[in-house]
């Protein structure tokens, strides 16, 4: 309970070490953040999917920007190492360059398997890795590591947030249909726990085998058209159609052509993410035109996470007038780091996983429709850990 | 635990509240025979500024404006509102008697707030797209100097002796104070997350900066630019996060500080001296912006998600009355007139 009884009007005056900064600060910090990247599946169902060269990458760019202009103001400056992967690449060899030109602060849009033996391969090494892509579950619980802090949120997290919406909409009876790949069966087990955790129920389950194919053809509605209403009849009475395909087979194919008519959410329809170039609310309006006019595209979740990752650095850096990971991960797991990210409340870092709390945006890619936590899911110290797993529930032991 | 009303007790009360408006509309009546004063409250997605007569404390007219209004200031004699047309990229002038557009000022990049030098010569802007204060001379309609400050710039104040001009930077997360002569920043002060307004008290010796994210007010020594003091919230019931300090104004007697506390729905009444928070007032939804009557006697809060406008006693610290404004109310500035 953070609130106690008989504390009305309560206050914190808290004296403090008093910042004065002088015009133009003579401290010089010099700060080159890594950043390993695997480049992503380009076989996406819509070709406004299709992620550009700089994907992820250009948020980083646009953050340090961002951490030079106030760095303009104390002495600091900032710039990013980028280590684009090819096919066969070892992230940890990546890193070991890295750490041979003094770089010991890196974001990384791994896969998991890859950013576990990364944060294995740093250990001891001072390095401190902010996870800007990989969503499972496993790297926040059971594979959670002292040396890792998770930008991106969790599969769980997602879930919840479209969970707590659905719920909230009265949608409870949900027809999950979810991919035959890993990923795919990770995220509906999320779908799955949400459902249980906010009251939700799912009437039916069903797989869509990937039975292999391109993406791109010349008349593919034609099929499509055939396809979904088959793959889709014969369920029981259910509220909405919730997909896990995180492989990029069918969710996108679902909407308008479900045997019932139905809402699609999940991979498709509404989407819980992150970021989304339509989001506008709490000043990100401010964001997205500055991305625009650095990247001539639109800001996607990757690239909001690096954004974040990258302005955390700054902000550790600008508060401690450090750039030392030691000093940055005890400054940013610490109860006074908060950061602005235009979702319209302060953002902090779980301190039992290193995950960063955050709302979820709920979209269909041209609007977002809402944004959790929402109204009414209480929570006895953040509303934000309505989403995902919980301290009480953690199997994470930071090593 | 007046702070902890709910909506509905709040409407049970609201006779008794009527009676205290009819007295003070009355004892205000016999102090000031010169009549009303009139309040404006920039609309952000009304497009439109709606007019009050604050002695009847009620709207009298919408004007529709440019797009996405927001900060608005009056020059000195009251005849003119200047508006920050953020979608339009320039400052909109009201004639406050026609009430109509009479003219343009250039402003920069999606101007937010603004703030008349105390002569009444020069208009100072931030801009927040692009990282800039934009100081524009009011009589050749010409800027006159552009300041580059951190990102994201916001919240703009001047000392009382109009020496230091104030701006807030949301994602750099500091109050630079520049110098009105030079134009140069001086000092900057690191606050907490996200600054939003900063506030001289009226004796010129401290500099509030209030913090949306951090959730947090600074309490600046005005004369050695160093953070004394920061000042937290709680109010029962409600998640840290909720509270997000926007708005503030001082009492004219400098003795109590008003700070609108956004999606908390409250205002937060502070003692200057101790910096303990007295009273928590519970008014709109999302409470931005705020602005006493020239006389000091009422408080105006600008709520934008309810769409309304609150006002408050402040002799009474009673949240009086509630008026129907346009869509999402931003700004709130107060003629004599």
């Amino acid at each position: 309970m953070i609130f106690k009884q008989g504390i009305l009007a309560a206050l914190l005056c808290v004296a403090l070490a008093a910042f004065f900064l002088p015009a133009k600060a003579a401290s010089n910090i010099e700060v080159r953040a890594g950043f390993i990247r695997a480049p992503h599946m380009r076989e996406m169902l819509s070709i406004l999917d299709i992620p550009a060269a700089d994907d992820g990458l250009a948020g980083a760019t646009l953050a340090a920007e961002d951490n030079n202009t106030t760095g303009g103001f104390l002495g600091q400056t900032f710039a990013i190492d980028d280590v684009l992967l090819r096919p066969g690449d070892d992230p940890a060899a990546a890193l070991s360059g890295l750490i041979q030109r003094g770089v010991s602060l890196v974001l990384a849009d791994l896969p998991a398997a890859a950013l576990l033996a990364l944060s294995d391969s740093a250990k001891g090494k001072g390095v401190l890795i902010f996870n800007t892509g990989a969503p499972e579950d496993s790297l926040r619980e059971e594979n959670c590591r002292a040396n890792v802090l998770n930008i991106a949120p969790s599969y769980s997290m997602l879930a919840d947030g479209l969970a707590q919406y659905l719920v909230w909409k009265q949608w409870k009876r949900w027809f999950l249909i979810k991919g035959s790949h890993p990923e795919d069966v990770l995220y509906a087990g999320a779908l799955r726990h949400a459902a249980k955790k906010f009251g939700a129920k799912i009437v039916e389950e069903r797989t869509y085998e990937d039975t292999g194919g391109g993406r791109r053809s010349d008349s593919g509605s034609v099929q499509t058209q055939r396809l979904i209403p088959v793959a889709t009849q014969n369920a029981p009475a259910y509220d909405v159609l919730v997909a896990a395909d995180e492989s990029e087979v069918f969710a996108s194919y679902l909407p308008f052509r479900t045997w019932d008519p139905r809402p699609v959410a999940g991979s498709a329809g509404l989407r819980p993410t992150s970021w989304d170039g339509s989001h506008e609310q709490w000043g990100a309006i401010q964001l997205q035109n500055r991305f625009m006019k650095l990247a001539s595209r639109r800001m996607n979740a990757r690239d909001n996470n690096a954004w974040v990752a990258m302005r955390m650095i700054g902000e550790a850096t600008s508060r401690t007038g450090s750039s030392d990971p030691k000093v940055i991960r005890d400054y940013l797991t610490g109860p006074d780091f908060a950061i602005a990210a235009f979702k319209g409340q302060k953002q902090t870092l779980r301190h039992w996983n290193q995950q960063l709390r955050q709302p979820i945006l709920l979209g269909d890619g041209r609007m977002i429709v809402s944004v959790s936590p929402q109204e009414g899911f209480l929570h006895q110290t953040s509303e934000l850990d309505t989403l995902g797993f919980d301290e009480p529930e953690t199997k994470c032991h930071l090593q | 635990m007046p702070f902890a009303m709910s909506r509905r007790e709040r409407s049970k009360v609201s006779p008794l509240a009527s009676t205290v408006l009819a007295l003070n509309a009355l004892a205000f009546g016999m102090a000031s025979p010169a009549g009303a004063f009139t309040a404006y409250v920039s609309n952000e997605k009304g497009n439109s500024i709606t007019i009050i007569d604050t002695d009847k404390m009620e709207v009298t007219k919408t004007v529709q404006v440019g797009h996405r209004p927001r900060g608005i200031a009056l020059n000195k004699d009251g005849s003119e509102l200047f508006i920050c047309a953020g979608d339009d990229d320039l400052i909109q002038i009201l004639d406050t008697k026609k009430l109509s557009i009479t003219g343009t000022l250039p402003s920069g990049a999606d101007p937010e707030l603004l703030i008349l030098s105390p002569d009444g010569k020069l208009l100072y802007i931030s801009n927040e797209n692009d990282n800039l204060v934009t100081a524009i001379d009011v009589a050749t309609r010409k800027i006159v100097a552009e300041i580059p400050v951190g990102v994201e710039p916001e919240g703009m104040e001047l000392s009382p002796d109009g020496k230091v001009l104030v701006n807030t930077s949301e994602t750099t997360n500091m109050a630079h104070l520049i110098d009105t002569e030079t134009h140069k920043i001086f000092a900057n002060v690191l606050v907490d997350a996200r600054p939003r307004a900063a506030q001289y008290t009226p004796d010129g010796s401290e500099l509030w900066v209030s913090s949306e994210v951090g959730g947090t007010v600074s309490v600046i020594d005005a004369a050695n630019p160093k953070i004394k003091q920061k000042i937290a919230f709680e109010v029962p019931g409600l998640s840290k996060e909720a509270i997000q300090p926007v708005g503030m104004r001082f009492t004219q007697d400098g003795k109590k500080a008003f700070v609108a506390l956004g999606p908390a729905n409250r205002v937060a009444v502070i003692d200057t001296a101790t910096k303990k928070v007295e009273k928590y007032l519970l008014v709109g939804q999302r409470v931005w912006q705020l602005a006493l009557t020239p006389d000091g006697k009422f408080l105006y809060t600008t709520n934008g998600v309810s769409n309304d406008v609150s006002v408050i006693d402040v002799a009474s610290l009673k949240v009086l009355k509630s008026i129907t404004a346009g869509s999402f109310p931003w700004g709130v500035a107060i003629a004599r007139q």
